[in-house]
């Protein structure tokens, strides 16, 4: 039976990598996809905890958060389209006022 | 079968050091496709059938293909590195690890591998998560359909030529 503390280690884990990753890279779309990997870390410790605590709701949750996830990676990914047509670059460290 | 389970938490651990440390967003993308799949294993060991499947379906299936899509459209190649602090370099991976070694300690106290004893498995089968979803969840639900139809408008909103 594998243990709760390590699903747990391997959600951090994974938790911490993305955060790192959100921090480093400097590509605008790897850093969304290290958001999703953050939110894939937090899916993991509610599928542990439905596990252990034996209940459902937890999965609901899960559920839930990949339609989420999926609304946000369609408008996120959309802003990054109008944002490259406009400005021509990527690179985070260009993209820092609001204003078109 | 714990021993899938490591094998399949080393496999996530190791592709999602490769997001993070690729440079060409391609790489970062392919990498992360391992690491859902492998989520979706770990998923299926925990009892969770219908979210592995939603998981290898909706993540790995239509999110990733979405993201692969827009790498190809915007023709992304390798990022240029940032000209910034010197000591932002330096010092960024061992904070980053001294994060990890403190978060991991304190689930550690909080969570002793002894006394988590686990429930008896759960039905979680369409059919379980369905009666649950259409009994307690239903104005969540009817809440994520209109979500998804403000996103679809934003994103052909977005994706025209003009403002």
């Amino acid at each position: 039976m594998i243990p709760l503390s390590h699903v747990l280690a391997l959600s951090i884990t994974l938790f911490v990598i993305g955060a790192a990753g959100f921090i480093f890279r400097r590509n605008i779309i790897t850093v969304f996809m290290c958001i999703e990997l953050m939110l894939n870390a937090v899916n993991l410790a509610f599928i542990g905890f439905s596990r252990y605590l034996g209940n459902l709701d937890g999965q609901l949750f899960v559920f839930f958060v990949i339609v989420v996830a999926a609304a946000e990676a369609t408008v996120g990914l959309a802003i990054i389209i109008a944002v490259y047509r406009d400005r021509s670059t990527l690179n985070i460290d260009d993209l820092d006022s609001m204003k078109m | 079968m714990p021993v899938l389970f490591y094998i399949f938490a080393a496999l996530a651990v190791l592709a999602a050091i490769s997001v993070v440390a690729h440079r060409t967003p391609v790489y970062s993308a392919l990498s992360l496709i391992v690491v859902l799949c492998s989520l979706a294993v770990v998923y299926l060991l925990l009892g969770a059938e219908f979210i592995a499947v939603i998981q290898v379906i909706v993540y790995a299936g239509a999110i990733m293909v979405l993201f692969v899509f827009v790498i190809m459209l915007l023709n992304a190649g390798r990022e240029m590195p940032s000209q910034r602090s010197r000591i932002a370099r330096w010092l960024g991976a061992p904070l980053v690890a001294a994060f990890l070694l403190e978060v991991l300690l304190a689930v550690w106290k909080q969570f002793p591998s002894a006394s988590a004893r686990p429930a008896a498995p759960l039905d979680a089968g369409p059919a379980a998560i369905g009666h649950l979803l259409f009994r307690n969840y239903v104005l969540p639900f009817e809440v994520t359909s209109i979500l998804i139809l403000v996103a679809i408008l934003g994103a052909v909103v977005l994706a025209k030529k003009e403002f």
